[in-house]
């Protein structure tokens, strides 16, 4: 048991611990304010970090209003609902089809379609639908977390059941729900084959939804694979380990969430 | 059974609940006098939870419950067609074993029930005092009046379960039910809560479950013996403990099971 333990440690140290070594000397106030020069091999990464933080805003905000929605309908309101199955069962077959198939279909609907060109709109709003699933769950989770003693008392009040959901059941799964947005922004930060065929890669800063734009993993990706060059390898790891530091942030502070909000629960009963 | 020159506030007739194929009660049939406390006594797992939740309609959020019989408030039927539980259990409120305020300030766990049914007026102060009111009835204004804003779990159990008191009485129902309210407290907290059901049948009326046989002789009016979902016999409190009728009554005041 734990030498498995320690060999999901070993690895997660040593890919982590080789980029960021390699990357951390990159990473300085000039990299992360500046314009990128001569393709991004000289240089700091201000678009692409403007970029992402854009995509990943369209993504969130796009998402988390209907993954709520859905996560109240199919644990409150749908029961045993031959819909609450296929809403389930879609959700969790979005999940698992691969990010370039995504980026496909975005490429052919957004982009091309309805003529939103490669841009922030179209990259957020494919995004929205790859973190669909996994706020939905979180939101079907965090409801359940809530005690039924809640409910009970508000029903007891003569509170009807859209009250109950709204007063009281969906404030203390808040903490819960906010959990699976951050995990949500995480998974989006760290996302590229999708992005590529569908935000571009234009390394200007963005002047509206429209703009085409290059995310921090594309960027990784297209130094990684141009000809070798010192300033490009540096900056590829330099941008990495600021990705790999932006899912540890949001990995720690849904953690942290989660624990603030379990001991409240447990102090209540 | 009934008794003359009472007022009648609840006429339980023919009472059956099934939880999917077992069932919880068999024909119960009990008068709830007005302004009076009718305790419900009988060993764990009798259905006295069950039969004090058909009263507010609070089995209907349990799925699978069925009730059959019927259930009169004011003489109107609460399980009829053009009544909704909702309005039910607005007009009877109800306190349960395990005290469960909101995750809320102290002020707004008092104050849901009356924002929830639109009971609040414009005018200025009128919340507040109806907030006031109901915690000094409840008996914990003075504990609670500097701290109104601070988390209902900051409270003691005895506390908190005052505050579920309060929360109820704050919109005026005109039955509480009651389920086993002293069963996680300790003795001073119990006095203080049997005390205050004593205060509080001259304005409502009170049905309390409880397992505790001297509880039952000391706060109530009338006392129903359930035994295996059906009601024994149900009496004046005087009588059902000095006097029972029902060899199985007798045995269970006498400790002889339960
Ligand atoms: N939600 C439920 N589903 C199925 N059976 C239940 C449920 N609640 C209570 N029961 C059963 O109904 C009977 C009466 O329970 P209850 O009314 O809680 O008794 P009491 O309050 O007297 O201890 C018990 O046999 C119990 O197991
Ligand atoms: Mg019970």
């Amino acid at each position: 048991m734990w030498a498995s333990g320690l060999t999901v440690l070993a690895i997660l140290l040593v890919i982590t611990g080789f980029v960021v070594i390699r990357g951390i000397g990159a990473i300085d106030l000039e990299f992360i304010s500046a314009m990128p020069i001569a393709g991004g091999r000289e240089g700091g990464i201000l678009p692409m970090i403007v970029g992402t933080l854009c995509i990943i805003a369209i993504s969130t905000i796009v998402a988390t209003p209907i993954a709520v929605a859905s996560g109240i309908y199919l644990t409150e309101y749908a029961g045993t609902h031959p819909l609450s199955k296929i809403v389930t069962f879609g959700a969790e077959w979005l999940a698992g089809i691969p990010s370039i198939i995504f980026g496909l279909f975005g490429f052919a609907f957004f982009v091309v379609l309805l003529e939103w060109g490669f841009s922030i709109l179209s990259g957020g709003m494919i995004l929205a639908c790859m973190i669909l699933n996994e706020t939905i769950r979180t939101t079907q989770e965090a409801i359940k977390a809530v005690p039924g003693s809640y409910r009970e008392a508000s029903y007891a009040l003569g509170a009807t059941k859209w009250q109950t959901v709204s007063r009281v059941v969906l404030p203390s799964a808040a903490p819960g729900i906010l959990t699976g947005v951050i995990l949500g922004i995480g998974r989006a930060a760290g996302e590229t084959a999708a992005l590529m065929l569908t935000a571009g890669s234009f390394m200007a800063l963005p002047t509206s939804l429209f703009s085409s734009v290059r995310p921090m993993s594309l960027h990784v990706y297209l130094l990684a694979i141009a000809e070798i060059h010192p300033g490009a390898v540096a900056r590829a790891f330099g941008t990495a380990t600021l990705l790999i530091l932006t899912v540890l942030i949001a990995n720690l502070s849904s953690r942290a969430i989660k624990n603030y909000y379990t001991r409240g629960l447990r102090q209540e009963r | 059974m009934s008794y003359t020159g009472e007022r009648l506030k609840i006429v339980v007739r023919n009472l059956n609940v099934y939880y999917g194929k077992t069932q919880a009660l068999k024909d119960v049939s009990l008068d709830v006098q007005a302004n009076k406390v009718t305790a419900v006594i009988g060993p764990s797992g009798c259905g006295k939870s069950t039969f004090i939740r058909t009263l507010n309609r609070m089995n209907d959020i349990i799925p699978g419950t069925r009730v059959e019989g019927k259930i009169t408030l004011e003489g109107q039927d609460i399980y009829g067609n053009n009544v909704s539980a909702v309005e039910v259990r607005r007009r009877v409120g109800m306190v349960f074993q395990k005290s469960n305020p909101f995750p809320k300030s102290i002020f707004e766990n008092v104050a849901y029930g009356l924002r929830i049914n639109g009971l609040i007026t414009r005018e200025s102060g009128s919340l507040r005092e109806r907030i006031e009111k109901a915690l000094a009835d409840a008996a914990l204004w003075d504990e609670v009046k500097d701290r109104l804003n601070t988390s209902a779990f900051e409270l003691s159990i005895g506390q908190q379960q005052r505050l579920c008191i309060a929360r109820a009485l704050a919109i005026e129902p005109e039955v509480i039910l009651f389920d086993e309210p002293c069963s996680a407290l300790d003795p001073i907290a119990t006095a203080k809560i049997e005390d205050l059901l004593r205060d509080l049948k001259s304005k409502y009326t009170i049905v309390i479950v409880t397992h505790s046989m001297q509880q039952a002789a000391r706060v109530s009016d009338l006392t129903g013996f359930f035994l295996l979902g059906e009601m024994v016999e149900y009496g004046l409190t005087s009588e059902i403990f000095s006097r029972p009728k029902d060899k199985r009554t007798e045995d269970y005041i006498t400790g002889r099971f339960g």
